[in-house]
């Protein structure tokens, strides 16, 4: 069970990844288009589309919403912080546009998980199965992508913009595209998560991003983050131990309702230990001295 | 060749702290010529070549790169002409990437950018022919992320860089300052090696006047935004560090001019 959507989440974690770590870009649009994905595929999943088109057109809503982001920040000027917000806050609205109404119920209807489900077998075995293929096929994707012409002048962005502009690249260009790709893989996440729990809903969103940071930042500390395939490697298997935790953290009498809070203050320590180190450090220098 | 006509650059216009960093400066730079450049502080040499990359804009007047009016073209579309080094050695290379990934996107400086391997195979093999000739155990080093190595080696790396794609203009900004004076002296003999090799058309700012003296076939001095003196030939060849100081020494307060 957590497995299973840790695989899926992983997607989300891989998106964040390009945007915090490769474009270093604190892109708050995630929370805005994780839902944006399940209403898209959820809403045309009930009009009877094919689920597989549903998908695609999750995807490129995930893709567009990231480029508005980028588009606000390298043509507007908008501080990446506040971009990100916009969008969130707008596609809060979109998204109840998307769907007509707060949840859309997909229990009932074929998703592309039918076929499986229908198996003579335990869902959760072809799920996980079909889960850990999409997420290591994204996953390789970008590791090639990556390693292309495009891929290294993105890279380069996010690492010193001013060198890769006087070798001739538009990083306005590289930063609405990044962004693009980042939330068309956070919006795949939504659409299949949608279709795996059986609804889509309007506050499906909500934390995504902190929670995709937590499994990073325990992604990063076991696989590593030298090379881009192992910061990709790191968002998926810091997303399966995270969820991994989490659900340990239930059984264990963690309050549901508290989650939010257990994943931030996770997030909060993991950010602040090395700092707190490194101040305690100067005063012991200082004492040294 | 270069042609600057009559450009002019203001900071902060309309505020107290309103700075003309370049005042109606014309230059022209014929194809060959290697430049030195000196000036006190805040005389404008940094900003020259800002307005001459496209990293500003100029107020007024117009730049052309062989013929070609560039003034106003954003600074990624002039790049295929323009090779730069800057003064801090982290600023020229991506240090997560590896050497020859940041080479690889110096290969294409101005070039279209497809979905083809970043580091062809091919070029491989010439970067590391390109890196023995630096003679500091990089050619071994292909794969390891540039944040691993020295100022010096990221600064000559840089200068590989910069030069790769035989660029029209090379703008180096007092780019061997940040290293210790031995590796400074090696990165200069590198940098004049490169630019014989292929004579190409360099503008060097410095602030060691006897650099300034020793480099190139042509010198000059910015003060206050704009060209004191310009000289070349026999008069730069026979010019003396002593002379330089008292016929300009009241221009030249700055200390480490004269060192
Ligand atoms: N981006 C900027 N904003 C405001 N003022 C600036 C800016 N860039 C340069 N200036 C001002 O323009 C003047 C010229 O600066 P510039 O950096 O060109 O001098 P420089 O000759 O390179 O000096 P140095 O030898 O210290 O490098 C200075 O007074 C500086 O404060
Ligand atoms: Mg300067």
């Amino acid at each position: 069970m957590s497995l299973e959507q840790g695989l899926v989440y992983g997607l989300v974690a891989l998106g964040i990844v390009i945007a915090f770590r490769i474009l270093s870009f604190p892109d708050l649009t995630v929370d805005g288009s994780f839902p944006l994905g399940g209403a898209v595929a959820a809403r045309l999943i009930i009009e009877g589309v094919p689920p597989i088109y549903c998908i695609a057109a999750a995807v490129l809503s995930g893709f567009a919403a990231g480029c508005c982001t980028g588009l606000l920040n390298t043509k507007l000027k908008i501080n990446s912080l506040l971009a990100g917000i916009l969008m969130m806050t707008v596609l809060y609205s979109v998204n109840l546009r998307i769907m007509g109404r707060s949840n859309i119920q997909l229990l009932t209807v074929d998703t592309i998980l039918t076929p499986l489900e229908n198996l003579d077998i335990n869902r959760f075995i072809p799920i996980i199965c079909l889960f850990f293929l999409i997420a290591f096929a994204v996953k390789f994707l970008t590791d090639i992508f990556l390693h292309t012409q495009v891929g290294l002048a993105m890279r380069a962005t996010g690492d010193n913009e001013q060198m890769i502009r006087t070798l001739g690249v538009n990083t306005d260009t590289t930063t609405i595209l990044g962004l693009g790709i980042s939330n068309a893989f956070v919006a795949l996440s939504g659409a299949l998560v949608a279709q795996d729990q059986g609804f889509a809903d309007i506050g499906m969103g909500i934390g995504m991003i902190v929670a995709g940071l937590a499994s990073i930042i325990i992604g990063e500390t076991i696989v590593g983050l030298k090379t881009v395939q192992r910061k990709t490697l790191a968002a998926i298997v810091g997303s399966v131990i995270y969820k991994l935790i989490i659900s340990v953290g239930l059984r264990m009498g963690l309050a549901p309702t508290d989650l939010k809070m257990a994943t931030g203050i996770m997030v909060i320590l993991a950010l602040g230990i090395p700092a707190l180190k490194k101040e305690k450090q100067g005063k012991l220098h200082l004492r040294g001295v | 060749m270069v042609k600057i006509e009559n450009i002019r650059k203001t900071f902060k216009k309309g505020t107290i702290d309103e700075k003309v960093a370049i005042d109606g400066l014309s230059l022209d730079i014929p194809d060959g010529d290697f430049i030195t450049v000196i000036g006190s502080n805040g005389a404008g040499k940094t900003t020259l070549l800002n307005l001459i990359s496209g990293t500003y804009t100029p107020d007024e007047g117009e730049i052309y790169i062989d013929s070609l009016q560039v003034t106003r073209l954003p600074e990624y579309r002039r790049a295929k002409y323009l090779g730069r080094i800057f003064q801090d050695p982290l600023m020229g290379t991506a240090a997560s990437m590896t050497i020859e990934e940041n080479l690889a996107m110096a290969d294409l400086r101005g070039m279209h950018r497809g979905f083809k391997w970043g580091v062809s195979k091919g070029r491989r093999d010439y970067y590391r022919e390109i890196l023995r000739k630096l003679d500091l155990g990089l050619e071994n080093r292909l794969k390891d992320a540039v944040s691993l190595l020295s100022g010096g080696q990221r600064q000559s790396l840089t200068l590989l860089m910069a030069t790769l794609s035989l660029p029209h203009l090379l703008l180096l900004d007092e780019h061997s300052a940040a290293l210790d004076p031995k590796t400074a002296q090696r990165v200069m003999e590198l940098t004049e090696q490169i630019i014989n090799e292929n004579s190409l058309t360099t503008i060097m700012v410095t602030h060691n006047m006897q650099q300034a003296i020793k480099y190139g076939n042509r010198m000059i001095m910015l003060h206050k935004g704009n060209i004191q003196f310009d000289i070349s030939g026999e008069e730069k060849t026979s010019l003396t560090v002593e002379e330089v100081v008292k016929k300009f020494g009241a221009e030249l307060k700055d200390e480490t001019l004269l060192s």
